[in-house]
């Protein structure tokens, strides 16, 4: 069916794929808090949650109606509008990067190829840093309207190590661009995928490296969690946020990890490419069979650097504000700086 | 510092393997109310008031126990057994009213060791909770162990560990 030279299903097909990703972002947030509350439990030799139903599951549950309900106090001397809009700001830029990740590869079903891509932009990578950058509106916004002197300075530590960081990210990203010489997202994983299949964490363990330290940052992890230090600014920026609104903020930093998860294991290990070195359309498995595997592998992906999100944060103490800007600056970009130089020379010489 | 220190990337991988090995360790928790760790056999709980064979009462009201009490917390009132009694005190004299008041009382068993009559043990009950402090003052309905004549399985429940200490 096709109406104004427009093709309805297209649409559908798209907003089926837009609410299973949402729902799917959703829902593994939600795990990984409760997969947060185990490993870190087991890190430190305790048990972790485990009332809530057969080994704790229904945790999550119970945290989320805990919250909602809470009573949701807006400070007297705070600006309403802008409070409201924190959270909710937090929230939608955690989602909108999940448009331009390649979830899988195309299904054919009804027939109808299907890509399992929202957008497949080719500005993929570009507007991942345009939106991930518009992620320190909400905890600007959130903590100056607060009115509260820990939630403002909190909210600026979290602006500027924020801005630092997306320097090293940008350039450490620049150098796996000069390999692929496209910015769109399916294009950086179609590149790992041809020749040789090597990944790009083979090519470029520096960028890797660089890239996933600015990803801690980006997310407000530990050690780079400096806008919510709970022993000196008594929680940061999400201070005066209490019931769901606080959940939004919460949820929105574990949104925000799955999906630069998501965005390392693209970039840097092959998006769904199912193994490195290995050309997987050689071992003759029906197409949908392989997209299904693919997107499973891209999940075993994402939950391995959940894990080491995870790992990190309950192995490393919190860096100290110079130290933080020190590593930022002094460390990160010149290091991605001579990445980026000595990859685009190998490039040109390789090209001669 | 190197400049290989100050990017902190190897310490880290170090402590990142120190916790990792974590993940692998036997964990000392115990499910509590699932699992419940044994106790000494001179482990102090709460107190119970001990019967008889036949289900009467030891204690004789003397005041030992209160007199031994280091934290005060026992206080008692003694009155006279009446004709037809004996099935209920075992002495001539008894506690008309027992009370220890569990908020003072620091467990540490001189009760016991002061009584004559064997009337006063310390159960291996612990961890009573209350919604007031009225309810911490446990009076004889609360510290009466269960008759061994009428309901013998909740007697043998009371005594616990300490069958066979008696």
């Amino acid at each position: 069916m096709v109406l104004l030279s427009l093709d309805i299903w297209l649409i559908v097909e798209k907003a089926i794929l837009i609410f299973i990703i949402i729902g799917l972002s959703f829902f593994i947030a939600m795990y990984t808090t409760y997969a947060e509350r185990k490993v870190a439990a087991w890190l430190q030799d305790r048990r972790g949650p485990n009332r809530a139903g057969p080994w704790g599951i229904f945790q999550p549950l119970a945290d989320g109606g805990k919250l909602f309900f809470k009573e949701d106090i807006i400070p007297l001397a705070s600006s309403k509008f802008l409070f409201i809009l924190g959270p909710a700001l937090a929230m939608t830029t955690a989602l909108l990067t999940s448009a331009v990740i390649p979830w899988g590869g195309t299904l054919h079903i009804f027939g109808r190829d299907i890509s399992l891509q929202i957008a497949d932009v080719n500005i993929g990578v570009l507007y991942i840093f345009g939106v991930v950058s518009l992620g320190v509106y909400g905890i600007m916004i959130g903590g100056w309207a607060s009115n509260n002197k820990f939630s403002l300075l909190a909210a600026i530590r979290g602006a500027s190590q924020m801005i630092s960081y997306e320097l090293a990210m940008g350039l450490s990203l620049i150098a796996v661009l000069m390999l692929t010489g496209t910015l769109q997202m399916s294009g950086i994983v179609a590149n790992q995928m041809t020749g040789n299949n090597l990944w790009h964490v083979i090519l470029q363990p520096l960028g890797f490296v660089i890239f996933f330290v600015c990803a801690l940052a980006e997310c407000n992890r530990t050690p780079f969690d400096l806008p919510e230090a709970e022993n000196e600014l008594n929680f940061g920026y999400h201070q005066e946020y209490s019931s769901m609104k606080l959940g939004f903020y919460l949820f929105a930093e574990y949104i925000n990890m799955f999906i630069s998860s998501a965005v390392i294991a693209t970039v840097f290990f092959g998006g769904y490419d199912i193994l490195p070195f290995v050309n997987e359309s050689k071992w003759g498995l029906s197409p949908n069979l392989l997209t299904i595997l693919g997107f499973c592998a891209l999940m075993a992906k994402i939950f391995f650097f959940l894990f080491v999100f995870i790992w990190i944060r309950w192995t490393i103490p919190r860096f100290r504000y110079d130290q933080l800007m020190k590593l930022g600056w002094k460390k990160l970009i010149p290091l991605a700086l001579i990445n980026m130089i000595i990859t685009a020379a190998v490039v040109l010489w390789l090209k001669k | 510092m190197t400049f290989l220190e100050s990017i902190y990337l190897w310490n880290i991988l170090k402590g990142m393997v120190i916790t990792f090995s974590h993940l692998f360790k036997k964990r000392p928790t115990i499910n509590y109310p699932e699992k419940k760790r044994s106790f000494s056999q001179v482990f102090r709980g709460l107190h119970v008031l001990n019967r008889d064979e036949e289900g009467r009462e030891r204690c004789t009201a003397c005041g030992l126990c209160a007199v031994a009490c280091p934290a005060e917390a026992i206080t008692m009132e003694a009155a006279e057994r009446l004709p037809g009694e004996e099935n209920l005190y075992r002495e001539e004299k008894y506690a008309a009213k027992y009370e220890i008041n569990m908020l003072r009382c620091i467990f540490c068993g001189l009760c016991e060791e002061a009584c004559p009559k064997d009337a006063i043990y310390l159960s291996q009950t612990f961890a009573p909770a209350n919604y007031g402090r009225k309810g911490f003052i446990y009076r004889k309905e609360e510290l009466l162990i269960p008759n061994p004549v009428t309901e013998p399985e909740a007697y043998q429940k009371a005594l616990g560990d300490k069958a066979g200490k008696n």
